[in-house]
């Protein structure tokens, strides 16, 4: 039986910003679900589930010793906080975009 | 063998808090408080704000956070390391003296950091290789430009007797790092251990995000007295090794969870996190529990430092302009949405505006308005933000204007109109040799 929940029921995340990228560092709760998290949790997932925000790449590095996954996505932030119209310029909120997404437990 | 160090952070950004860092002066019996008050913003407006008064550019909240602090630490043999000199570090340390010899506080080393601001030698044809561009293709005023600079520069600084040491830009870990050179006696090129000595910066250097700040979603990530966070206390061995903790008594929290949130705060490869001092290696970092609000760390590394420092360029950026006006009861967020029409429409038509302009639905759709799934939720209490970025102030007041005039002309129910401009800055990445960076020490008695 599977069932969907979201990231954040199972991971915690924050978000960071340098110039127009942003960086979402995401950890799992339970090592026990990192495999899964990592199957599912793709760069191209992140790209998808950003939809028109992110303008550039998604670049995803492991940290599996930690039950970590680092995402790096680039012209991410409407162009940086000093250039971005966006309440939220750094995209410190970014994180709690990541943690919106869907994932599959088995 | 030397025993460990214990470096508190004060503060983790320009506007951070006091209190928590007169607890750490007090009570953290403390070698060291660093307080981190730099940003690429920060620094831009100090330039702006030395130009407009020679005496001024540093961080504003320089004087109120030494006479609180400075009387405790002076006393302790503390010394106290901060970057709050900003685009000015000359004046803050006059500052500085200043409010030692109103505290009577006698006696007193001021050590300055100089080097950092090479606006001079910033030209036209400088490349802003991360911009596909050179300085002179901006087409904007520059304010300023300073040089990331690190341990080597502080260090000297250290060798003086002095009780506080203040710096310009002065690369975030590397106060830190300088601070564990001079006391471990690590060389320049020990790349393993200064990778580590990063590693202890870069989990301080914010302040309250490792200890339960920056952190806390309830039900889900929950921090005890979050009001009354404590900021960190690092512990450091001469191998690298580091354990970070807080005061007992404060608020917040030290777990493996706020710990590795941090770890890679603001990096993107871990296996390479450029700084001035090394390319710090964070990828086989252990994180290891070591009881209540205590969590250890080692196995940092570092590979050879980088040939060139990294230079943040600083342009006058035009005047963000921002305009809000509120619609609750039935029908919101219609009406919020017709306003919002409205305000493009003759932002356009009647002031010929042709830049960006950008429209939020507060409490509907603002921040994560360009996902397609953003939140879309309570519907019947909006507040419009139109906002926009102008080379002049006529078409900047505009906003605020057509924004204000929805009150009688606008949708039903309008209210709570609210408007600012604010000077904006646009920065730009550029690389100098070291070698076009020197920098020096000057000392200040009291």
């Amino acid at each position: 039986m599977t069932r969907i929940v979201l990231l954040r029921d199972i991971a915690h995340a924050r978000a960071g910003d340098k110039g127009d990228t942003s960086n979402i560092s995401l950890w799992v709760n339970d090592p026990a679900d990192f495999e899964t998290v990592r199957h599912q949790i793709t760069a191209e997932a992140v790209k998808r589930h950003f939809g028109s925000q992110v303008h550039g790449t998604v670049t995803r590095h492991e940290v599996p010793h930690l039950h970590g996954l680092n995402f790096v996505l680039t012209s991410a932030l409407d162009g940086g906080v000093n250039g971005s119209l966006n309440l939220d310029g750094h995209g410190k909120s970014w994180s709690f975009i990541l943690l919106g997404m869907p994932v599959e437990l088995d | 063998m030397t025993g460990p160090l214990r470096i508190g952070c004060g503060a983790g950004f320009s506007a951070d808090r006091l209190d928590p860092a007169v607890d750490l002066a007090r009570d953290g019996e403390l070698d060291a408080l660093v307080f981190e008050c730099v940003g690429e913003r920060t620094l831009a407006f100090g330039h702006r704000d030395r130009r407009a008064d020679p005496a001024k550019g540093y961080n504003s909240l320089l004087e109120t956070r030494l006479r609180a602090v400075w009387p405790l630490t002076s006393t302790s043999g503390c010394r106290i390391v901060t970057n709050m000199g900003a685009a000015n570090p000359e004046a803050a340390g006059r500052a500085a003296q200043a409010v030692a010899r109103n505290a009577g506080l006698d006696g007193q080393t001021v050590a300055i950091v100089l080097g950092d601001d090479v606006t001079d030698r910033i030209s036209p044809d400088t490349p802003l290789p991360h911009s596909g561009c050179t300085v002179g293709d901006v087409d904007r005023t520059l304010i300023g430009a300073n040089a990331y600079i690190g341990a080597d520069a502080i260090l000297p600084a250290l060798q003086t007797d002095a009780s506080l040491i203040i710096g310009g830009r002065l690369a975030d870990p590397s106060m830190f790092l300088a601070l564990l050179r001079h006391r471990f006696g690590w060389s320049a090129d020990d790349w393993v251990r200064l990778g580590a000595g990063i590693l202890t910066g870069h989990l301080m250097e914010c302040g309250a995000q490792i200890t339960g700040g920056y952190f806390a979603d309830p039900g889900h990530k929950d921090v005890p007295d979050l009001a009354f966070v404590g900021y960190p206390i690092a512990e450091v061995t001469s191998d690298g090794s580091v354990s970070i903790t807080k005061l007992p008594q404060a608020g917040g929290m030290v777990t493996m969870a706020t710990v590795k949130e941090q770890l890679l705060y603001e990096v993107h490869d871990p296996a390479r996190y450029l700084t001035p001092d090394v390319t710090a290696d964070f990828s086989a970092v252990q994180v290891i529990g070591q009881g209540q609000d205590r969590v250890g760390l080692s196995g940092a590394s570092g590979t050879v430092r980088p040939d060139r420092l990294k230079v943040t360029v600083a342009f006058d950026g035009g005047l963000l302009a921002e305009g809000e006006i509120s619609y609750a009861g039935r029908g919101a967020v219609d009406r919020a949405r017709l306003a919002a029409e409205i305000t493009e429409t003759r932002m356009r038509r009647v002031h010929g505006v042709t830049e960006d302009l950008r429209c939020d639905l507060i409490g509907v759709r603002s921040l994560h308005a360009h996902t397609d799934h953003g939140s879309e939720g309570a519907d019947t209490d909006v507040r419009l933000r139109v906002a926009g970025r102008f080379g002049d102030r006529e078409r900047a007041e505009a906003v605020l204007w057509e924004v204000e005039s929805l009150l009688c002309a606008g949708p039903a129910g309008g209210g709570g109109f609210r408007g600012r401009i604010t000077p904006s800055i646009v920065t730009h990445d550029a690389f100098l040799p070291r070698a076009d960076v020197p920098t020096r020490v000057e000392v200040l008695r009291t």
